[in-house]
């Protein structure tokens, strides 16, 4: 016990200042880069490919890392909920809490020049590619400081200068568009990937059978992700797909299945993964993880599953619990340590929603921006035509 | 064809007329109509088919810019399906130039996909039937993603092949798709008639950052136009939004898309009956001629001096040509090949309505295609489309003039 708060100390005071490119630096808590080896809740499932090993290196600085990230994103998710009851957010409004492991273990695999494509349900991917809670929750109300300018909504968030590619609303067409931005990086010899994440209920689409054909074809670098979180609406897995085991249904591509709620095991997967596609061609990872909530705000989430399932899993696979008890079981940090995060986080999003009222909703004339890159002149029309808008090319 | 001809109208003074227009430079007198002063001196007489058009203007394009790639079906290997990008493979290779599966809504998303990361491909749909596999894409993924990322994606991808009736394909084959496309904000479509048309709105479009529906049509592949010098430079270009006059007026005007329909009555000649003869006769010395300055040139004879505007563009619409023109000859006739209800001859219709009412003489009218999906057989397939020159005759004349 002495050595462990002896460890402690020194660890402080030696430590550098090691900046998440995410987040703020942690005062108390253990930000040592040391190297320790933790194993997977689970071994991966194979189909057509040896598995990673089950043990994961990591280190104390990144466990807080993503403890901090897991934390942002739930809070992020809850206070949206609110938001939404309350009226600010509008439309549809489809929350990630439970699966943020999938969304932190994925981002700590690749660097920024790598791509990542999702549906609608993209808060938490957003940030997790850097983006800021100010213009997530701004966006969400339609206002100016969104991230899209108010224009898209909560299905279309996007990053471009990050490599994100939305937040799309059309179930499974982001996966041919994924392919696509993999073919991209392909034809231009970049050396990166794309991450084409997707749901148990779009993987049953045409279209993706389309795309993975020709991915595997002209072997571009695509990882598909099914982010099974086992109800597709309100459909179970097992009553819209003859065959739920996901990472097999690329037939001739091989799979892998992760435990989604260990952000460990979904580190080491995507890792895996990316040193795969590079070589060979597309990899379907099938991400085991669940969502709290219902598909989207106005569904409660309990016509089609039970109370008890949803508080079992809160209990035994909660992914930031599990790396609470990580770190207090490595004595990286103590309990009250972690609570003063939480509530820091708190305040951090409670202060990002404040800032984001603060934002004005968009000019009228923001009603004809951007229909086109380059307008040539072209006239528009408002409801009442004779309202003509002219813009110069 | 000729013979014919010769019988009809024996020798002499018309039929001198007749045959001059026949020749392949009567691109001499068009152009002295539509080109400016300087460029008459220097106009070089060759000839070129729209194939041959847009095949140069893909390979200029491609070559000048690495980011350009080909995908479709039997685009490569093939050399295309209708011969479009043939010579392409060997010239560019296959990383360049794919042949893909039999799978649209697929290769339409990666397509698309592909010019988020910032390639500029060009789609090619067999027909722009099988568009409809893959038109989520072209309108959720691609018209509108530049507006939903408030600019941070635009999608700079061309999508083009044969659209519109050809001959006796039937049904599922023959329908026409610019109302549709047209309909949405964040495409342009654009449809080329002439060698002209065709190369410098390629190009345009393939340099164009916005999403562009290219609408071809089978039946003017093979055609021949006179280009000029200008027009085989590769830096050639037209611009988007811009309608040609093709033929000026001033008592009617009349707008159309692909004037194919002259086309149409020459594969269809066999089912005209011996009655339709002595309208048939006269006609058929047009066939290789352009139908609406044709038609115009039937109505000239009756006194009335028609303007044909040749649309190239129809979103964005050129307004400001139609609206002017119709000031000028105060009629309108749209004509189209496509369905008629909802389609491009009613938005043009009612923009002249809306900005030119006071100017109008008679009621503007529409031609477009009969209500009812493409039948087989030659007779009832020749009364699907805007027939010829009789039934517009019977129309613009009938319609605009007689009755007002």
């Amino acid at each position: 016990m002495a050595a462990a708060a002896l460890r402690r100390c020194l660890t402080r005071r030696q430590s550098i200042p090691r900046v998440s490119p995410l987040l703020p630096l942690t005062r108390l808590i253990s930000d040592s880069t040391d190297p320790i080896t933790i194993e997977t809740s689970l071994p991966f499932k194979p189909h057509l490919i040896d598995p990673p090993s089950r043990s994961t290196t990591t280190t104390a600085a990144e466990l807080a890392s993503f403890f901090r990230t897991m934390l942002l994103m739930r809070r992020f998710e809850i206070a949206a909920d609110s938001l939404y009851k309350s009226k600010l957010i509008r439309g549809f409004c489809h929350l990630y809490d439970g699966q943020e492991a999938v969304a932190v273990g994925m981002e700590s695999s690749l660097t920024r020049r790598d791509a990542i494509i999702t549906a609608y349900r993209d808060h938490c991917l957003y940030l997790a590619r850097g983006g800021d809670p100010v213009s997530a929750f701004a966006e969400l109300m339609g206002r100016k400081a969104g991230c899209a300018r108010g224009k898209g909504g909560s299905m279309h968030f996007y990053k471009r200068d990050a490599n994100f590619f939305g937040g799309h609303g059309i179930v499974g067409a982001q996966v041919p568009l994924g392919c696509g931005v993999a073919f991209a990086q392909r034809y231009r010899k970049e050396g990166t990937v794309t991450f084409d994440l997707y749901g148990d209920g779009a993987a049953n689409q045409g279209q993706l059978f389309e795309a993975l054909n020709m991915a595997a074809l002209w072997k571009l670098p695509v990882v598909l992700v099914c982010e099974n979180n086992h109800y597709g609406m309100g459909t179970a897995e097992w009553k819209a797909s003859k065959s739920p085991a996901y990472y097999k249904r690329g037939d001739y591509v091989p799979g892998l299945k992760v435990d989604g709620m260990d952000v460990l095991a979904v580190k080491q997967a995507c890792k895996f993964a990316k040193d795969h596609v590079l070589a060979n061609g597309p990899i379907i990872l099938e991400m085991d993880t669940y969502r709290y909530h219902g598909h989207s705000m106005s569904d409660p989430g309990s016509t089609y599953r039970t109370r008890d399932e949803i508080a079992g899993i809160r209990q035994e696979r909660d992914p930031i619990e599990r790396v609470r008890k990580l770190l207090l079981a490595h004595d990286f940090a103590t309990a009250q340590e972690l609570k003063d995060l939480e509530k820091e986080i708190r305040k951090e999003v409670d202060a990002a929603i404040a800032k984001a009222k603060e934002s004005p909703m968009p000019d009228p004339s923001e009603l004809f921006t951007n229909v086109y890159v380059n307008d040539c002149g072209l006239e528009s029309f408002g409801v009442d035509r004779k309202v003509v808008r002219t813009v110069l090319p | 064809m000729l013979g014919a001809a010769r019988r009809q109208l024996g020798s002499g003074p018309m039929l001198g007329q007749v045959l001059r227009r026949l020749r392949p430079a009567g691109g001499d007198e068009r152009c002295e109509r539509v080109l400016p002063p300087r460029q008459r001196n220097i106009i070089l007489h060759v000839q070129m088919t729209v194939r041959d058009a847009l095949n140069s203007a893909l390979d200029e394009e491609m070559s000048a810019d690495p980011s350009v790639f080909l995908m479709g079906e039997e685009v490569g290997e093939y050399q295309g399906a209708y011969k479009i990008t043939k010579g392409l493979l060997d010239k560019y290779g296959p990383d360049r130039v794919l042949d893909t599966p039999i799978t649209e809504a697929g290769f339409t998303g990666i397509g698309v996909g592909a010019a988020y990361h910032g390639l500029r491909p060009v789609v090619e749909f067999m027909t722009f039937n099988f568009s409809m596999q893959a038109i989520d894409h072209i309108i959720n993924s691609a018209a509108k993603s530049n507006y939903m990322s408030a600019g941070q994606i635009s999608v700079p991808i061309v999508f083009r092949g044969p659209n519109g009736a050809a001959a006796g394909v039937g049904a599922q084959h023959s329908q026409c798709y610019a109302a549709w496309y047209a309909h949405v904000p964040g495409l342009k479509v654009l449809t080329p008639y002439s060698a002209e048309d065709a190369r410098g709105l390629l190009k345009a479009a393939i340099r164009d950052p916005d999403p562009v529906i290219f609408l071809e049509n089978e039946l003017l592949y093979g055609e021949s136009f006179p280009v000029s010098a200008e027009v085989l430079d590769s830096s050639f270009c037209l611009p988007i939004g811009k309608a040609k006059i093709e033929r000026e007026g001033k008592d009617v005007t009349i707008t159309a898309r692909w004037l194919v329909m002259l086309f149409r009555s020459n594969a269809l000649l066999k089912g005209f009956s011996s009655t339709d003869a002595n309208y048939l006769s006269i006609f058929l010395m047009y066939f290789h001629a352009r139908f609406c300055p044709q038609a115009a040139e039937i109505l000239s004879k009756e006194g009335i001096n028609a303007e044909v505007i040749n649309l190239r563009s129809i979103r964005p619409l050129d307004r400001a040509t139609i609206h002017a023109s119709v000031r000028k000859t105060n009629r309108l006739v749209t004509v189209e090949e496509g369905f008629p209800q909802h389609g491009v001859g009613a938005e043009i219709c009612m923009s002249v309505v809306e900005e030119c009412f006071e100017y109008l003489d008679a009621p503007v009218e529409r031609i477009a295609g009969a209500d009812v999906p493409m039948p087989y057989a030659a007779n009832i397939e020749r009364m699907a489309v805007p027939q010829v020159i009789f039934f517009v005759f019977h129309h613009i004349f009938l319609g605009c003039f007689i009755r007002w």
